[in-house]
């Protein structure tokens, strides 16, 4: 699976959004709402799935789902 | 049977207020994690306060552990994990005193008594939140007492670490309210336990004058409000700190 879908699959699981919603342009504070108790929960789920480390001020900077994506491939 | 199948932590429940919270969680049909410090007796102990969960009804297993270091709540909360799956109620009860004036008071004595009082509830929050914001349920209890309401002369270690615990109590409420989770303080007054029995005679007796009720707490009246606030009765309350104390404060 790409990194993308995976980051999908746990932002569907962790924000409880309709995987449609999963795009790669979406906020994931102004599309998807979620709050700031729920970025923290994706960011330590993202870290657990691809076994990276992301510091807070690096989870600050990423704000969309390409943010994410992007982020994960570099870290790799 | 009110607490059937919930897993509930009480820390520092081998003896005193904590044992009582306990027991009184196992006669309800709880799956209990006693814990205890490491120290002599200690074991045995926390074995005899297992032994009398089982025989009235309830789940009981036991981990000793030191709360105020970090590895060792994250072992208390995958060892509750590991034996009853998931964590429905946590008791920070475990509490330490070393009472001195503050001109005499150690720097030790500060640093233990912070160190298992506050940054312990700390830990075992922190050990606990992810699984806790997983379940989207859960709720929590800290030991606050009245001495960190109103001061008291000789405390000024455990006052302040009582009080923190209610700077605590009311963040962590806010904090984890969006995921169901409620987290209240109970203060206790003046109980009779081991803690207070080292007290001297004429303290007491001052004590005694200070409360409305004239008579010092018992065990089991800090325990009825800990099931309560832990139970579905108490559903519409979160970041309170609930006196126990015979009217001592009001």
């Amino acid at each position: 699976m790409d990194i993308f879908e995976k980051v999908k699959e746990i932002t569907v699981e962790q924000l409880g959004v309709e995987e449609d919603a999963v795009t790669m342009d979406a906020s994931f504070i102004n599309d998807l709402e979620a709050d700031s108790l729920d970025i923290v929960e994706l960011m330590m789920a993202l870290e657990e799935e691809f076994d990276i480390e992301i510091p807070d001020e690096d989870a600050e900077k990423i704000a969309t789902v390409s943010d994410a994506v992007e982020y994960i491939k570099d870290k790799q | 049977m009110e607490f059937q199948n919930k897993t509930v932590i009480v820390t520092g429940s081998t003896q005193g207020i904590g044992r009582e919270i306990a027991l009184k969680f196992g006669a309800e049909g709880a799956n209990v994690v006693v814990n205890g410090i490491d120290i002599p007796l200690q074991k045995e102990l926390a074995e005899s306060a297992c032994a009398e969960i089982r025989e009235n009804g309830g789940k009981a297993e036991y981990m000793l552990c030191d709360v105020s270091k970090p590895e060792e709540t994250d072992a208390l909360i995958k060892f509750a994990l590991e034996k009853f799956e998931k964590i429905d109620v946590i008791v920070n009860n475990a509490g330490i005193t070393r009472d001195n004036l503050i001109m005499r008071m150690s720097e030790s004595d500060w640093d233990s008594v912070l160190a298992v009082n506050l940054k312990g509830a700390f830990n075992v929050i922190k050990s606990a939140a992810r699984t806790l914001t997983k379940q989207r349920s859960g709720v929590i209890i800290n030991m606050a007492s009245v001495s960190g309401v109103m001061g008291n002369a000789g405390q000024a270690n455990y006052s302040a670490s009582k009080a923190g615990l209610i700077g605590l109590t009311k963040s962590v409420a806010k904090e984890l309210a969006a995921r169901n989770i409620r987290c209240n303080a109970v203060a206790p007054g003046f109980i009779q336990t081991a803690m207070t029995d080292k007290l001297k005679e004429d303290i007491k007796e001052t004590y005694l004058a200070s409360i409305p009720l004239k008579r010092f707490g018992q065990v089991e009246d800090i325990a009825n409000l800990v099931l309560f606030l832990a139970g579905d009765k108490a559903k519409y309350i979160t970041g309170q700190v609930i006196n126990v104390d015979g009217g001592l404060v009001m």
